[in-house]
């Protein structure tokens, strides 16, 4: 029975670990794709301030469309948000001063990446305690199999008669298989 | 040892489906504002009708900040319920008019009835970007001394004024009596 069991262990390993893959490899492919940027027509003294401002409008969260980037909204607030960026960076303020400027108004919505505190802990850890816990799990049953695969399989008393028995007719009719013409 | 184990995955079970039942009742839509107690943003603008209004220009009792834009059709379905508050006076409310035009917004509230001690008049949209308004319309209910109190997304109407607006009124008048 015992036996039985720790094959099947074996089995369900392996199926678990090409699962794993397949999950890793949907979670490669499906990347958030680039958004299409809108179109405002700022102009910038230099390509590093041009840069900065598609960087700012890629990395804040438009608070309308909830799943948009002010770059790739249409929505009115994220048209007036792009002209507050713009405005910030031709006033020299930087990049630190900016996501401040957002951060007092919208929270921590406007992130796509927010701000490791207290109430954000979760969300950034959170993915990282049930991969551990998947882990343990994992781990635990892969030693339990491997401490079955180790012990002697003992059978005894009734169980004891009932296997022999059944040895015994294999042998049988394994024998009858083998030798049909006797 | 591995007895007490058994309950493990029911037990995360249990965890995960509360956590995610309550989040089927989450409102992703209503982002906590951040300027819950904190003072209403400086402004010196003017008004729709023309008149220039700056912080001094608020209400010296809690009053009610609508944020209205003529193009805001859901503003047009709370638009009786304050037009009902302002009639039997029981709290001020000043509007935001929102990324709007002048000529509009003045059409509009010739139209429906203006229910507004003002009506700051914000085209670009700069001072709701202050206030953190991310869309027509939003209600801040904002005590004497001009610090917001509350903020409600959306619509207003008679169910929310009488279970959310009403008895937040009372208790800050309460309050303030003290």
């Amino acid at each position: 029975m015992s036996r039985h069991l720790t094959s099947k262990a074996g089995l369900g390993r392996f199926s678990l670990f090409s699962f794993l893959c397949l999950v890793f490899l949907i979670l490669a492919v499906s990347q958030p794709g680039i958004s299409i940027a809108q179109v405002d027509t700022f102009e910038f003294e230099t390509q590093e301030q041009q840069k900065r401002f598609r960087a700012l409008s890629d990395e804040l969260r438009c608070p309308m469309c909830q799943n948009t980037s002010l770059s790739g909204s249409t929505g009115g607030v994220a048209e007036d948000l792009r002209r507050e960026v713009h405005r910030m960076i031709m006033e020299g303020m930087s990049d630190e001063q900016i996501e401040q400027f957002m951060y007092e108004r919208y929270g921590d919505f406007i992130f796509y990446k927010p701000r490791l505190k207290p109430e954000t802990i979760l969300l950034w850890f959170g993915p990282l305690l049930f991969f551990l816990i998947g882990a343990i799990v994992l781990v635990g049953i892969w030693r339990k199999a491997k401490r079955m695969d180790a012990e002697p399989v003992v059978v005894t008393g009734e169980s004891k008669n009932r296997l022999d028995a059944l040895i015994a007719e294999h042998g049988r009719s394994k024998a009858a298989a083998e030798n049909p013409n006797e | 040892m591995s007895r007490s184990f058994a309950f493990l995955p029911v037990a995360a079970f249990v965890l995960l489906a509360l956590v995610m039942w309550r989040g089927l009742y989450l409102d992703s839509k209503e982002l906590p504002s951040m300027l819950i107690d904190k003072p209403m943003p400086a402004f010196d603008l003017m008004t729709v009708d023309g008149n220039s209004v700056t912080n001094d220009s608020l209400p010296s009792e809690p009053f009610l900040l609508n944020v209205w834009g003529s193009y805001c059709l859901p503003c047009l379905v709370e638009h009786p319920t304050f037009m009902r508050l302002s009639e039997s006076g029981e709290i001020p409310i000043v509007g935001v008019n929102y990324r709007d035009q002048k000529a509009l917004a003045l059409n509009w509230l010739e139209e429906n009835g203006n229910p507004y001690v003002f009506s700051i008049l914000d085209e670009p949209g700069r001072f709701g970007i202050d206030l953190g308004v991310y869309g027509a319309p939003e209600t801040y209910l904002v005590d004497s001394e001009g610090v917001i109190r509350y903020r409600h997304v959306s619509v207003l109407d008679e169910t929310v004024w009488r279970e959310v607006f009403e008895p937040a009124i009372a208790e800050l008048r309460a309050e303030e009596a003290k």
